[in-house]
């Protein structure tokens, strides 16, 4: 049954990210390039998916736990820190480059995996070098 | 050029915020790609596996999307070279800043999280100021 709901929930947010456009990296460079064909629709991904997920943060706070597993696992509130800044800095100049971030990366791989694996294979690379030097 | 497609976005918005909404609400978890990344990789697969059979419908969701529904967006990106030199900027900072566009994004900014704000104001910053310099200074270079 979990295993289940968590196949739906990866479809769901799968095919979301396909209808979208958020799997398209040419119409992600655009939504960033205001001084060029500028296309605003990644801010209507943003405001109809924050909402919708708030509102099962509400439901879940109201709750003593969630309704599947046993115990909340939501990040604390934390300090604002430098590897926040940085991390997140390097993250936007890999996203503005590539035009792809990692969801919409795994959303497409068999749709076009001739783009998406080299991209894969590198986003998994940095990954292993952030656990070698930071791990 | 891409076709500004507002009610295309927001449908796929508001089912990817369904998405995180069952993250939280049934789960307690957050729906975070860089977390189920690497956790899957170092075989952290959660509860009923649930980080693998996530990523699973990941996968497969577009591909049966793609037989009733072919893509209204089409499918353009860089070449490989901005492809490999971004996947591991993205790899690597992602881990850095403990997030990405749909942990910090979608999921932190829904539950009003500093960290997550500030995160998704830098790599925005970042983002705008690097399609800037490789698309107008340097005209298209990668």
């Amino acid at each position: 049954m979990n295993r289940f709901v968590a196949l739906a929930l990866g479809a769901l947010f799968g095919v979301g990210l396909y209808v979208s456009g958020m799997t398209n990296p040419q119409k992600i460079i655009n939504f960033l390039d205001i001084a060029g064909p500028w296309d605003l629709s990644l801010i209507f991904v943003m405001g109809g998916g924050i909402p919708v997920a708030g509102l099962g943060y509400y439901l879940l706070k109201r709750r003593e736990k969630p309704v599947l597993f046993d115990d909340i696992q939501v990040p604390a509130p934390g300090v604002i820190d430098r590897p926040l800044v940085i991390g997140s800095a390097i993250f936007g100049v890999g996203w503005g480059i590539a035009g792809l971030c990692p969801g919409p990366a795994f959303a497409s791989i068999l749709l076009e995996p001739v783009a998406i694996a080299p991209y894969l294979v590198a986003l998994f690379v940095g990954s292993l070098a952030y656990e070698r030097l930071h791990g | 050029m891409t076709e500004f497609t507002p009610f295309l976005s927001l449908g796929g918005g508001i089912l990817i915020g369904l998405a995180a909404f069952g993250g939280f609400f049934l789960f307690g978890r957050v729906i975070g790609m860089t977390g189920i990344m690497a956790r899957t990789l170092s075989f952290d697969f959660g509860e009923a596996g649930w980080r693998p059979m996530f990523l699973i419908g990941l996968v497969l969701g577009p591909l049966v999307m793609s037989q009733l529904m072919p893509s209204p967006h089409g499918f353009q990106a860089p070449g490989v070279v901005a492809l490999i030199i971004g996947g591991f900027l993205v790899g690597y900072g992602s881990r850095v800043g403990s997030g990405c566009t749909s942990g910090h994004g979608i999921c932190g900014i829904s539950r009003l999280s500093k960290r997550s704000i500030v995160a998704v104001c830098t790599f925005m910053f970042t983002a705008f100021v690097t399609v800037f310099v490789t698309r107008h200074v340097f005209g298209g270079l990668l």
